[in-house]
């Protein structure tokens, strides 16, 4: 404490005098390392290891209640093998595909149509992102009862317009389960890609439109040759989590549908689920999950290679 | 309003008209989860009517819900295990993101990348071997389990969107601090922390938003009734072999929606800004 007082009156015998584990903590890269250092370890403990865990976990025969036996390769062999396995992995392509584009597209419409001046402009996107940040499962809970296949609402329209007697069963066919899956996956992540992508509209400058108009861009070419070239950075950044997350979706498909019918709507993350918990094999369950990751890494560069070039 | 009226025709079609379509499909889930809700059976359960209105509302869902579940238990829960996560995701997120945005040391890009890529590896990869290091540290069925799991996910994403904040702070604050021979800690502390409040509490409602959706962890560690969260008991209750108890289901989620829609409401221009920093800023 003294040696503190005395330091104001003179730094030079602050130099000498301080304790040297104070002027230790107080270099930047000591500081900074000391408040990174409980963080990372928590991380390394709780994803890191556990990655690895999984990749052990993977390489092992291993039924949930008994010690695991290494066996190589043989998980990845037999997914290989599984004819499931294959269907599971073109469900997961068409649900991200088709949901992913459902959402670029539709966001970046919703998008253009809010960026223009109205009433009640802040209440509409606040409401707009409702589906964003209520509980994913509780909301997919209300869409099991529109699509329920003796109860639909859809229906109870279809069969008094009279277009359709009985009214399809969305969860019950393979192709509309699939599609109504897209839908509902759309349905709760159509609102991000339209606030963000609504965000950077904004973020452009009117003056680059009124430079497009004096000459004489239309309307479709002001879109196609500004707006868009300068929305491709986010478009690609909000796309990528989008991949990301559709891909390796749980809880939609889980609660709606359970993969059915006929394993027509697993996704690679229902099916890992199913292997691991219900059938106890979790040398399995881990190498259909790590198996996301090849297809995952691949889409990744992919959109990296095809949105880069366009951004400068 | 002169505008306004001669255009209205092309207002409404490049306006309210897709605007009103789509409000249209995003709110009607949520209509219909409050009218099935109030709904006696015989009506719920009557192909012959007019489903879109409710004839005879009754609360007996919401009493059957709140008297013979174990709803209460499991709201309580899962705000338990959203505010304990939450509170160690900010600690840690400031604890990254602080010298990540404001200082260099040996290591700072390994370390970022490091975070992005974590906020990156999707759950479905991890959840495998986790149930079964929870099993081995007998933490099954018990909330310590989802509140050293979730904050996996908040962490990453709070620093992250911390980041962005920080990195907007002027700097000249904290050198007259160090200059005046405030101690970093103190400079952090004292002077810098506190002029980040709005960053804080858009870190937060993402973070408390992301623990309330949290499902896949909560349903393979949390098997017991009275340690479940709202998702887990209402999808694993409300619902028994074949027989869904559509009345409760709809009256559970909506409840449970509500805590989420209120916080929200009370912040959602920090939600948005938080929402749209990272992609439009990078």
């Amino acid at each position: 404490m003294s040696a503190h007082s005395q330091s104001i009156a003179s730094p030079a015998v602050r130099v000498r005098r301080a304790p040297s584990l104070r002027r230790w903590t107080e270099r930047e890269a000591v500081f900074s390392w000391l408040m990174v250092t409980p963080p990372v370890l928590f991380l390394v403990a709780l994803v890191g290891y556990p990655f690895c865990y999984g990749i052990l976990l993977s390489l092992q025969d291993r039924p949930v209640a008994r010690p695991g036996q290494f066996v190589g390769l043989a998980n990845f062999v037999a997914d290989w093998h599984d004819p499931v396995f294959w269907q599971v992995a073109q469900n997961t392509l068409v649900y991200t595909f088709a949901a992913t584009i459902l959402k670029a597209v539709g966001g970046l419409g919703l998008a253009l149509v809010m960026n223009q001046e109205f009433r009640f402009k802040n209440l509409t996107r606040a409401l707009m992102l409702l589906p964003f940040i209520v509980p994913t499962v509780l909301s997919t809970i209300s869409w099991m009862w529109i699509l329920d296949p003796a109860f639909s609402v859809i229906n109870w329209f279809l069969i008094h317009t009279g277009i359709a007697n009985p009214g399809p069963s969305w969860l019950g066919n393979p192709t509309l389960a699939m599609g109504s899956l897209i839908v509902v996956n759309t349905w709760r992540g159509l609102p991000f890609y339209a606030i963000t992508l609504l965000a950077g509209l904004q973020t452009i400058s009117p003056e680059l439109y009124e430079a497009a108009t004096i000459d004489g861009a239309s309307a479709l070419a002001r879109f196609r040759y500004v707006t868009l070239p300068l929305l491709k950075p986010v478009i690609f950044i909000v796309t990528m989590f989008s991949v990301i997350f559709t891909f390796a979706d749980f809880q939609l498909v889980y609660v709606l549908t359970r993969g059915g019918p006929a394993n027509a709507t697993h996704l690679f993350a229902t099916y890992a689920f199913d292997v691991a918990m219900g059938g106890g094999q979790l040398g399995m369950g881990a190498s259909i999950a790590l198996a996301m990751l090849p297809p995952l890494a691949l889409i990744i560069i992919a959109m990296s290679i095809y949105m880069k070039p366009a951004k400068s | 309003m002169m505008v306004e009226r001669r255009d209205w025709p092309v207002r409404a079609v490049k306006l309210w008209l897709p605007l009103g379509l789509f409000m249209l499909f995003t709110l009607f889930p949520f209509y219909w989860m409050a009218v099935t809700s109030l709904k006696p059976n015989q009506e719920l359960y009557n192909r012959k009517i007019m489903p879109l209105i409710v004839y005879h509302p009754t609360l007996k869902h919401y009493v059957d819900l709140l008297t013979e579940t174990n709803f209460l238990t499991w709201t309580y829960n899962t705000m338990l295990v959203a505010v304990i996560s939450t509170a160690i995701s900010l600690v840690f997120g400031v604890m990254l993101a602080y010298p990540l945005a404001r200082m260099r040391f040996p290591g700072a890009a390994l370390i970022s990348f490091a975070v992005a890529a974590t906020y990156l590896v999707p759950q479905p990869l991890l959840f495998i071997p986790l149930a079964d290091i929870i099993n081995h540290l007998h933490l099954g069925d018990t909330l310590t389990s989802v509140i050293l799991t979730y904050p996996t996910l908040l962490i990453p994403f709070c620093a992250w969107l911390l980041m962005g904040y920080f990195r907007t702070v002027p700097h000249e604050l904290e050198d007259a601090a160090r200059i005046d021979g405030a101690t970093r800690l103190q400079t952090m502390f004292r002077i810098f922390l506190p002029l980040c409040v709005p960053g804080f509490i858009s870190a937060g409602i993402f973070a408390f938003t992301l623990s309330q959706n949290e499902f896949l962890y909560a349903l393979i560690f949390l098997t017991q009734t009275d340690v479940r969260t709202v998702p887990v008991g209402a999808i694993a209750e409300l619902v028994k072999g074949d027989v869904f108890y559509w009345g409760q289901l709809m009256a559970a989620a909506l409840l449970g929606s509500v805590p989420v829609a209120i916080i929200y409401s009370f912040f959602v221009e920090h939600y948005v800004a938080g929402l749209t920093s990272g992609s439009v800023k990078a």
